[in-house]
């Protein structure tokens, strides 16, 4: 099936379909673990500054993505003060490269996925975590046989949505990765390519369908997914 | 003692200040809410830290504010039945109940799964998950659970209190079979005389954060200092004989009393309570009265409080017996130290769930 999706789409639009695949699946994975972990902060500690990091964190929902794309062009290009640290000590360079891409669409799905974890980790029953806490279990025990496994609906509904995000996101990714076609052209950015040339309209409309078929199929799976952990985490 | 908690901790105007020593069994915390039972227990868990304490179960301190030793709650040991039972909803059955014990060290079980399952008739419930169960399966569960966890206190904050009367017939012998079976120390929080009644090995009173009494439950219930308006009397009595007509027969020292039908067969020691407001006095032995419970005995104190109250003790057989009357009919009767006198128990001051199936003497 995959050979005939490729078949019918061009080698490009095929590609930028690949890219974004794998664009969202590593910024979803990445982020999944600061994802618990801020949500978590959010939801359970008081500490000084909690207000700046919950403004941080949905700062990208509400500012231009242009603007977000920006201020990460000038912090992890090569010459910015994080790009510059990670190009010389590590070797690793984001801008115009596919990692970028992953990058942008991680920040700009991050308070997505922040929100749905923090809203279920709020929802767990503290007392539940008292009474396992008195029957032996340390703090780091709690979490990870309590708090976790209760919080996954969220975490599953958090991940799939930060997923579509990053399938999705554009203005942020064109503007600090550009729009190099195999490098960084996610599907979008591609669609947006393709509108741009004199005969691109049936390339683009054969990615308008994709985006369609992978955006329902997440919704469905997330679906399917949430309402399966549900069963099990409410018992019955 | 096996049992030592000195507390002191201020909370916005509350103010707990108590120092209580408790012998092995099963001790209740006894008092009205506000008293201060929670935050005892909840200090004793080490969900609360007081402002000084000391607390130290069969010799080994959970808190020592003093030398400022204080263990956090995963390492106190315990076993926590709460009023709610908070089963994980994630886990089977079978994983609650292993859950606590997963965590004990391996030398230190001392239940086997099957053992508790056997003891708690919960052994067709192991696969289910708790949302499926009802509530007394659910308590029976979280007693199992706690006492997998090989605790060295047990600790039980109102395990009964969400549950109706025939839940409650269900879980209080399995309490009871715990106190007696072993030799785990229990705290029990309570508010209800007929559970401190069954129960309880000591008793202490809480009233405003201060203890107003310690003691076997029997001196402690009949103190009317402490249980104010719940005073009541526990008679040592065993069951006589069962008659056709839905009574049972009990002999006590004092004589004979009628109770509606008990399950036991005679012979059986058991102790009934009798609420000292469900107590009437007369000089004479009654005659023409629907009562069928009376017993003689000597008064032997005589306590008159601010209000309309007054309270009498009786010296029936080897028990004390209380009986709460209005000042004016003690002026009326003439009642005095010494006298004889004859006690009605209204039959229904006897009810079955302040009947305790077991020996007088704890131990």
């Amino acid at each position: 099936m995959i050979d005939g999706v490729a078949t019918w789409l061009g080698p490009a639009e095929w590609q930028a379909v690949r890219l974004s695949l794998r664009v969202a699946f590593w910024a979803t994975l990445l982020s999944l673990p600061l994802g618990i972990l801020t949500a978590y902060a959010l939801a359970r500690w008081s500490f000084p500054g909690k207000q700046l990091l919950n403004g941080i964190v949905h700062l990208p929902l509400i500012l231009p993505p242009v603007v977000t794309g920006y201020l990460l062009l000038i912090s992890f290009g090569r010459r910015g003060f994080i790009g510059q640290v990670l190009d010389d000590w590590f070797g690793i360079v984001l801008s115009f490269r596919w990692t970028g891409a992953a990058l942008a669409a991680a920040v700009m799905a991050f308070p997505l996925m922040v929100r749905a974890i923090r809203l279920a980790l709020e929802a767990v029953d503290p007392r539940l975590e008292a009474a396992a806490g008195s029957l032996g279990a340390s703090p780091p025990w709690v979490f990870l046989t309590v708090t976790l496994p209760l919080t996954l609906p969220g975490i599953v509904a958090g991940a799939v949505l930060a997923f579509a995000k990053a399938i999705g996101e554009f203005g942020a990714t064109i503007t600090f990765v550009s729009n190099i076609p195999g490098q960084t052209q996610t599907m979008p950015s591609a669609i947006y390519a393709f509108l741009q040339a004199p005969d691109g309209e049936a390339a683009a409309g054969r990615l308008v369908v994709v985006s369609l078929v992978i955006a329902m199929s997440a919704l469905l799976l997330s679906e399917i997914a949430a309402r399966r952990v549900a069963r099990r985490v409410a018992g019955g | 003692m096996t049992l030592a908690i000195q507390l002191q901790h201020r909370f916005r105007d509350f103010r707990l200040d108590i120092d209580v020593q408790a012998p092995p069994g099963l001790t209740v915390l006894f008092g009205p809410s506000g008293s201060g039972k929670t935050t005892i227990i909840n200090t004793v868990a080490g969900l609360l830290r007081p402002d000084h304490g000391r607390i130290v179960v069969n010799g080994w301190a959970l808190l020592d504010s003093a030398s400022g030793h204080i263990l956090p709650p995963h390492r106190r040991r315990l076993g926590y039945v709460f009023q709610d039972a908070r089963l994980f909803p994630h886990l089977s059955v079978r994983q609650n109940l292993l859950y606590g014990r997963w965590f004990a060290r391996l030398s230190a079980r001392d239940h086997e799964l099957e053992q508790v399952v056997d003891m708690l008739g919960i052994g067709h419930l192991l696969s289910r998950r708790p949302g499926s169960l009802s509530g007394g399966e659910k308590s029976r569960v979280a007693l199992g659970r706690a006492l997998l966890a090989s605790p060295r206190l047990i600790l039980a904050d109102e395990p009964m209190a969400a549950l109706d009367e025939a839940r409650k017939a269900e879980i209080l012998p399995f309490f009871e079979r715990l106190r007696d079976e072993s030799r785990v120390p229990i705290l029990y929080v309570s508010h209800s005389g007929s559970e401190v009644a069954r129960l309880a090995t000591t008793v202490i009173a809480l009233r405003e954060g201060r203890v107003t009494a310690v003691g076997p439950p029997d001196v402690v219930l009949g103190d009317a200092e402490a249980m104010g308006q719940d005073t009541a009397s526990l008679l040592c009595a065993s069951i006589a004989a069962h008659h056709d007509d839905g009574l049972t027969q009990l002999v006590t020292p004092a004589g004979y009393l009628w109770v509606a039908r008990l399950g036991d067969p005679p012979g059986t020691p058991i102790r009934v309570r009798v609420a000292a407001r469900d107590v009437m006095l007369s000089h004479q032995a009654p005659q023409g009265l629907s009562a069928l419970n009376v017993l003689s005995g000597t008064i032997i104190d005589m306590q008159l409080e601010a209000g309309p109250s007054a309270q009498v003790t009786l010296r029936v057989g080897t028990d004390r017996l209380v009986a709460r009357l209005t000042r004016r009919s003690v002026g009326q009767l003439g009642l005095a130290p010494g006298q004889r006198c004859h006690a009605i128990l209204k039959t229904v001051a006897v009810a079955p769930g302040d009947i305790r199936t077991a020996p007088l003497t704890p131990g």
